[in-house]
């Protein structure tokens, strides 16, 4: 058995939403450039390379890449052979608390969706648990920002309108988010399982490299299909009309019951910010 | 084209000839308010009081800004959603505000205000915080300092650059844009 202490995945939290705010992950980079070259518009070029030189500032003045420094979403994947000594939960929340703290970054949580007081330092967080084989901890940090988490959508299809039903859903939403989750959006797509676990794929399937396929293939061809689809609308970056309207679609799909197809549509904009870091324990 | 060159407070006349696409760099003064700012600034008007600022010819952005870093005006500084603000618009615009900005499609009463006053609803690059930002020269809260980032803000900017998503003919950039590139 391993361990390991709170204080280092609070220092490990705290960095990596600094940095997750900063800098613009390689893969979302190399998109832009390649949104940038294929697309039509004129404007819409424009903006790819307005959006380029926001991601270097950011990371050369160390500043935030956008304002909506997002609600924090922590994937952890722990190990079975380690034990977290102190309150994991606690352990990020002041890993959260602080990062923004240092990092100027922007409170934007409130203790109640009701009566919307202001937390202050932007916690709590929303934390995804997975256990997983081995004695090492694996902390994702993905700051979400509102203006595309607002866009999303979830239906609860029948399973006669299948594959179709899905594109046409999925397509609806991305066409009814218009110019809101700031486009190029990534377009992550959660199939399957009950209700809220469809939703949770679909979250998952953001953290993605951009582009990547998914492992299995007829969500892969799910995956081309929609892309397709989604880019016919025209939206194109920051609306303003274009072929590039999804950088990319991401399906992640599970198991579900004889008598449903769930489908969630989670989406990131072109600023798809996430960061981890592999943290290793003491022995005993 | 070239970016038409804009100077707060703007006339009717100047917005009345700016069309929907047309770039534009913004210089001067504009107020930031979002969600809770605008709730606040359409109940002063309800009760007839005098707002934060003078309204005639302004703009306003919808940002709430990060905290500023050491030795700058303000954090990154990206437009929000507008259509939050929908239900606050056409007040303001009647009060005399010649100019919104954010991102995002507008209500069709927001529309028929911009038509009705003679005024603009641009857009600022969404997700482009920090380029933003490096346009804000001055920064300083104004009002309701307890809404933190909501707070509204009297920012001075110089050339900011924003799009003509709907003038004040009623001419949706948004639309137009997306029927030009759509093959659906």
């Amino acid at each position: 058995m391993h361990t390991i202490k709170g204080e280092r995945i609070t220092q490990a939290v705290a960095q990596l939403f600094i940095r997750a705010n900063r800098e613009l992950p390689p893969d979302v980079c190399a998109a832009l450039a390649q949104a940038a070259q294929r697309e039509e518009s004129p404007l819409g070029r424009q903006m790819l390379a307005s959006l380029v030189e926001n991601a270097r500032l950011a990371r050369t003045e160390q500043m935030a890449i956008c304002q909506d420094t997002g609600m924090a979403v922590v994937f952890v994947e722990l190990g079975r052979e380690l034990r977290v000594v102190g309150d994991l939960y606690e352990a990020i929340n002041a890993g959260v608390a602080a990062g923004y703290r240092e990092g100027y970054l922007r409170n934007s949580i409130v203790r109640h969706p009701l009566d919307r007081v202001n937390t202050g330092d932007n916690t709590p967080a929303v934390v995804h648990l997975l256990l997983t084989p081995g004695n090492k901890l694996k902390i994702t940090a993905a700051p979400k920002g509102f203006g595309s988490e607002n866009m999303g959508g979830i239906a609860l299809l029948k399973p006669a309108q299948g594959r179709q039903g899905v594109v046409d859903f999925v397509t609806g939403v991305v066409s009814a988010a218009g110019a809101n989750p700031c486009p190029p959006v990534i377009v992550g797509v959660g199939l399957g399982g009950t209700m809220e676990y469809a939703a949770f794929l679909a979250k998952r399937a953001l953290l993605r490299e951009v582009g990547a396929p998914a492992a299995n293939p007829l969500d892969r061809e799910l995956e081309v299909e929609l892309e397709r689809e989604v880019n016919k609308l025209g939206i194109g970056p920051q609306g303003f009309g274009g072929r590039v309207t999804a950088f990319a679609v991401h399906v992640e799909s599970y198991p579900t019951h004889i008598a449903g197809l769930p489908v969630a549509v989670n989406l990131n904009c072109h600023a798809a910010r996430h960061q981890e870091i592999v943290l290793e324990g003491e022995e005993e | 084209m070239e970016p038409i060159k804009l100077k707060t407070p703007l006339t009717k006349e100047v917005v009345g000839q700016l069309r929907a696409g047309q770039s534009c760099l913004v210089s001067g003064v504009i107020y930031t308010a979002r969600d809770a700012a605008h709730k606040r600034l359409v109940e002063m008007l309800e009760r007839g009081e005098e707002l934060p600022f003078s309204p005639e010819g302004q703009l306003i952005y919808y940002v709430g800004p990060c905290p500023a870093p050491p030795g700058r005006p303000l954090g990154a500084a990206g437009p929000t959603t507008s259509a939050r603000m929908d239900i606050y618009t056409p007040t303001l615009l009647a009060a005399g505000v010649r100019g919104v900005i954010g991102k995002g499609d507008r209500s069709p009463e927001v529309v028929q205000a911009l038509k009705e006053y003679g005024a603009v609803y641009f857009g600022a690059i969404g997700g482009a915080g920090a380029l933003i930002a490096k346009t804000v020269v001055a920064a300083q809260v104004l009002a309701f300092p307890d809404l933190g980032p909501e707070a509204v803000h009297r920012l001075e900017v110089k050339d900011m650059p924003l799009v003509v998503i709907i003038d004040s003919l009623g001419q949706n950039f948004y639309t137009l844009g997306r029927a030009k590139y759509a093959t659906v």
